[in-house]
């Protein structure tokens, strides 16, 4: 059962084949035999589950269902749910219940979606490895020795494990399409916009953007296009008319142009991955793609802004963190000073901490020409880049991670090698381009992803030419073993 | 002695008088159970996000326009970065390198009935934060109470060039920004509930020297009493730190109205670093010419405007301009007045006089004076055609406004129609006359003044009620000899 | 750009967070080694660049002026640590 697409298992669904009680009592099942080898979710609701899909399996009866209804999927846990813990990995919020649900969950829920529950993360989504969360790190099921990714590695290791159809996530740096690659999996990052950002715990507002990690493109499609769409109460929402995105999935790739930049294939690439890559450019090549080489000049900046940008942001968006209105909050403080710093110094884990530490600096006085200022002017031509390099070629692509899953704990006392993970995902983050990665060829049996970029709303496209590729290939089939 | 010069400021908070707060659907209603109007986006929720109010931006458009101030088409929002209880998100959405009204100007009217042009270097929008309670009892002692209702009330603050050289300059300017906000429209301006704060920038430095001394920032003044002796005596201070050959030390300073003096803020010493950025979660605020042009249409006839058309068409002078313009409910008082009786400088008289008198005594505004503009202009009507006198006028308007009725009621109810029917008047003087012989000798002799008995006589006997240049003509013309 | 043990004093000051004195050095070269990555940025003339603050070229949407959030105190401070008669509390705040 787990191993049916979304649209196979609403058939199934409308067919009585079996009941969304059934699947979910399945998945529910599988999570509680499976994941505590993973560590993928933080929190199982399984009674509202089960009750969720009694609704649908009525409601599909009623044929008054939506179009996910009764398929049951998990939400990363910075995502707000109202009754059910939103915990953003962080000891700071381990017993916040939020009033309200986040938008993303609300048309999920419209849509019929069963929540299985919410899935581990780097705290506050800070990470790339999964090894920051207050819930301890997620474990690769293609080698439960080596990190899934991060920050939405609770997301893809369940999704790649059959834990849930799929699975929402968030990506500010690479968050949801390095451990896409990572866990073998298909993630898709939207145009920064597309999705409302209400009521998902902000970590960097200029880049956060919400998507979906799923088993293919035609899955990613499914639940993409229940989730897309303006928002009135987020006002970086865009208000651009979302396409259907399943309807879109057979566009033809013939006289695609794809571009490889060159900049994405230099030192600090895993020839192996490499390798991989250019072979599933090959095969695009050979549906009809012309693959020709580009250059996007100013990329190899774009770990350095980020790291300008987003500890900036972030170090006002966990400012409200303050042990008073909810949260963590210290035992016996002294005064209002030491409830603040020992509040926060409790609750936040030594990355988050690093990261807000460097975004107070690069903001304070003397200090915000030199770098934040210079961070968001750089930004403009990383992202001046991209429109000149879409002047020549309809898709970008590239590595998603220069290299497969590395070992637990191999990076967590060098946070600078832990940034350049992101070295090729960052980019799209900071011009809030579309960006996606789907498993091609692996390399020592651990998974390699190849990333797709596409200019502004152009998630239609990403999607039917990873779906072309998925129709040609078999990687994303792929499960990894002991979760088939 | 050393001669020193006073150089102000002021920053004002005003209270935007919109329905909603500024990022929020929450209401903005003043003295509402704690927390009960702080929604999670006030709270500062993890989450949340903000989208503008438009009716604050409307409001403050207005403003810019109403001290001709250029409107800015593109202006930022900005996060104030700070730690403290009452601003629950650890920062304050304001604007900061680009506001929405830059440079305007307004004219004061100082005491000796001089214009003085005040800089307004700019205005922007920004959120309020809430308050901390100070309460022994809570929490068993030790603990303040955060009440976050204010938290997210929209604001317009309005920054002074430094062109005050006295605490009465600061007042008449403090005032001025007061009675424009109100009379256009943006904002209660109400002191008591902390609509209208007003924050002063104060320095000394010796008279002629260019270079501004250090500045002290009185925080949080509430009444424009409380402005003029804060700065006074931050002022006194200042010149008895340097004089002692001390140096004043930049910082804030907080009014304590009993002791009259002003104290460090110890709470706010440390160098403040507020890491102003672009706030990420709004987008640049951009008005197009609609929006502007919509925003002002029925922008009211400004106070200058109306103090010089007071002047030039009612003619009146400076004073009496100035304060009909105070607010626009009493130059509209005026002008209806006015428009009842076609007599500009009797009605200004009245307004400024009885009426404002009244007004004082009973401390209400002229939106709620039992004596309404019609009531005004009828007993005035009275005095033009000499159905009163203008002493007895004064009887009718007080019971006018112990509610008696109006003017008409007033003097039939209370006998006081003057007396001009020359067939009662001419033997109530024939008879004065004849009763005193000796002051009619002598004022035939020539000691004129004892005219001024004679009327006074008449004017007893008739209770007031005759008509003075009657008397004065009969008298004249009895005195005389003539029949 | 190296950050010494009193920087980091300086900037966990005014971020609220205690670090304890163990952790200053390994911050401090932390942060370093971060702020070194960032100096590569220098590299690049931005003379002529306009900042961008904002991916999309949009401008902020206008709200009507209307109250749409009812009083949920109850469940909003249910989340809260410490609340008497409708306040949050915190040690009492000197001015």
């Amino acid at each position: 059962m787990q191993n049916k697409s979304i649209a196979e298992m609403a058939a199934d669904l409308r067919l009585r084949s079996y009941s969304s009680v059934e699947l979910t009592r399945h998945y529910l099942e599988r999570i509680a035999r499976l994941d505590p080898g993973l560590n993928s979710f933080i929190s199982v609701a399984a009674e509202p589950a089960l009750a969720a899909a009694e609704h649908a399996d009525r409601a599909i009866a009623a044929g008054t269902a939506g179009p996910l209804a009764g398929i049951p999927i998990a939400h990363k846990d910075i995502f707000c749910t109202s009754g059910l813990k939103t915990s953003c990995g962080s000891r700071m919020l381990d017993r916040f219940i939020a009033p309200y649900d986040a938008t993303v969950v609300e048309r999920l829920a419209a849509a019929g979606a069963v929540v299985l529950g919410k899935t581990n993360m780097d705290e506050f989504a800070m990470g790339s490895s999964n090894e920051t969360s207050y819930y301890g790190p997620v474990r690769n099921p293609w080698d439960p020795t080596r990190v899934p990714g991060g920050s939405s590695g609770g997301s893809a290791a369940a999704v790649a494990a059959r834990l849930c159809a799929a699975a929402t996530g968030t990506d500010t740096g690479g968050s949801i399409r390095q451990p896409a690659a990572l866990c073998g999996v298909t993630g898709i990052k939207p145009t920064y916009g597309r999705c409302s950002r209400w009521g998902m715990i902000a970590f960097a507002s200029s880049l956060d953007q919400a998507g979906v990690l799923a088993r293919s493109a035609a899955d990613a499609a499914c639940v993409l296009d229940e989730m897309a769409g303006f928002d009135p109460r987020d006002s970086t929402s865009a208000d651009v008319a979302v396409p259907d995105y399943v309807d879109s999935l057979d566009e033809e790739i013939a006289g695609l142009r794809i571009g490889l930049p060159k900049e994405y294939f230099g030192a600090g690439l895993d020839g192996r991955v490499a390798a991989s890559v250019h072979e599933a450019t090959k095969e695009l090549e050979r549906l009809g793609a012309d693959v020709r080489d580009i250059s996007l000049p100013n990329s190899p900046l774009s770990v350095p802004v980020y790291y300008v940008v987003a500890p900036a942001e972030c170090s006002s968006n966990l400012a409200r963190f303050d042990g008073v209105r909810y949260g963590h909050r210290c035992e016996d403080p002294r005064d209002l000073e030491d409830l603040y710093k020992r509040s926060r110094a409790e609750g936040f884990g030594a990355e988050v901490q690093r990261r807000i530490m460097i975004g107070t600096y690069v903001l304070s006085a003397g200090y915000y020409d030199a770098y934040y200022l210079k961070a968001q002017k750089i930004r403009h031509l990383i992202a001046d880049d991209f429109q000149r390099a879409f002047e020549e070629v309809d898709v970008i692509m590239g590595p998603t991670a220069p290299t497969t899953a590395f070992p637990l704990g191999a990076k967590m006392d060098d946070p600078v090698a832990m940034y350049l993970n992101d070295i090729y995902t960052i980019a799209t983050n900071l011009a809030g381009l579309p960006g996606m990665s789907i498993p091609v060829a692996p390399v020592d049996g651990l998974p390699v992803g190849l990333q797709l970029i596409g200019n502004y709303f152009q998630e239609a496209r990403l999607l039917s030419v990873a779906h072309r590729f998925q129709r040609a290939t078999h990687w994303h089939l792929a499960a990894p073993e002991g979760f088939q | 002695m050393m001669q020193w010069e006073t150089v102000i400021g002021l920053e004002i908070h005003t209270q935007l008088a919109t329905r909603s707060k500024i990022f929020s659907g929450a209401p903005t209603a003043f003295g509402a159970e704690p927390n009960t109007q702080a929604c999670a986006i006030d709270l500062g929720l993890p989450g949340v996000l903000p989208v503008l109010n438009a009716e604050a931006v409307r409001l403050a458009v207005r403003f810019g326009k109403a001290i001709g101030a250029e409107i800015a088409r593109r202006s930022i929002f900005a996060r104030k970065n700070y730690f403290y209880p009452d601003l629950p998100k650890g920062y304050q959405i304001s604007q900061y390198e680009l506001p929405i009204v830059g440079e305007g100007r307004v004219e004061i009217v100082l005491d000796d009935a001089t214009v003085k042009s005040v800089g307004v270097t700019r205005a922007h929008l920004e959120e309020d934060a809430g308050k901390s309670l100070h309460d022994d009892k809570l929490g068993g002692g030790g603990y303040s109470g955060i009440d976050l209702n204010r938290a997210g009330t929209p604001l317009l603050e309005i920054v002074s060039e430094p062109d005050m050289r006295s605490p009465k300059e600061a007042v008449a300017y403090a005032r001025k920004i007061h009675q424009l906000v109100r009379w256009i429209g943006i904002s209660d301006g109400n002191m008591q509930e902390g609509s209208f704060r007003v924050d002063a920038n104060v320095s000394v430095r010796p008279r002629g020297q260019t270079l501004f001394g250090t500045r002290t920032e009185i925080k949080n003044l509430n009444s424009f009493r409380f402005i003029e002796r804060a700065i006074q005596f931050e002022v006194e201070r200042q010149i008895d730190v340097i004089e002692g050959g001390g140096t004043v030390v930049q910082e804030t300073r907080l009014y304590d109205p009993e002791r009259d003096e002003t104290r460090s803020m110890r709470s706010k010493e440390e160098a403040n670093d507020y890491r102003y950025f672009p706030d990420p979660d709004l987008l640049p605020l951009e008005l197009d010419v609609a929006f502007i042009v919509d925003a002002v249409a029925d922008l009211p006839e400004l106070p200058d405007a109306r103090r010089e058309r007071f002047h030039i068409q009612h003619g009146l002078g400076e004073y009496d301009a100035s304060l009909l313009t105070g607010s626009r409910d009493l130059a509209d008082y005026f002008e209806a007045v006015v428009a009842a009786t076609g007599e500009p400088k009797l009605a200004a008289n009245w307004v400024n006089g009885e009426l404002a008198a009244a007004l004082n005594r009973a401390d209400v505004e002229i939106a709620q004076s039992p004596v309404s503009a019609a009531m005004l202009a009828g007993l005035i009507r009275r005095i033009l055609d000499q159905t009163i006198s203008g002493k007895l006028a004064k009887q009718v308007f007080e019971a006018m406004w112990a509610g008696a009725g109006d003017a008409d009621q007033v003097i039939r109810a209370q006998g006081l129609r003057q007396i001009t029917d020359s067939g009662q008047l001419e033997p109530m003087i024939e008879a004065i006359i004849a009763a005193n012989p000796d002051q009619v000798s002598q004022y035939r002799a020539g000691k004129e003044k004892v005219f001024g008995f004679f009327v006074g006589q008449v004017m007893k006997e008739s209770k007031g009620k005759a008509n003075p240049r009657q008397v004065n003509e009969i008298l004249k013309r009895k005195l005389a000899g003539d029949p | 750009m190296s950050l010494d043990a009193s920087d980091i004093e300086k900037i966990a000051h005014l971020a609220r967070l205690a670090v304890a004195p163990e952790s200053i050095e390994r911050y401090a070269a932390d942060l370093s080694n971060i702020l070194e990555l960032v100096t590569r940025m220098d590299a690049v003339d931005t003379h002529a660049v306009e900042p961008m603050a904002h991916p999309l070229h949009m401008s902020q949407r206008l709200r009507p002026d209307r109250v749409t959030e009812p009083d949920r105190r109850t469940l909003l401070q249910a989340n809260a640590p410490l609340t008497e008669r409708g306040l949050y509390l915190v040690p009492k705040v000197i001015d």
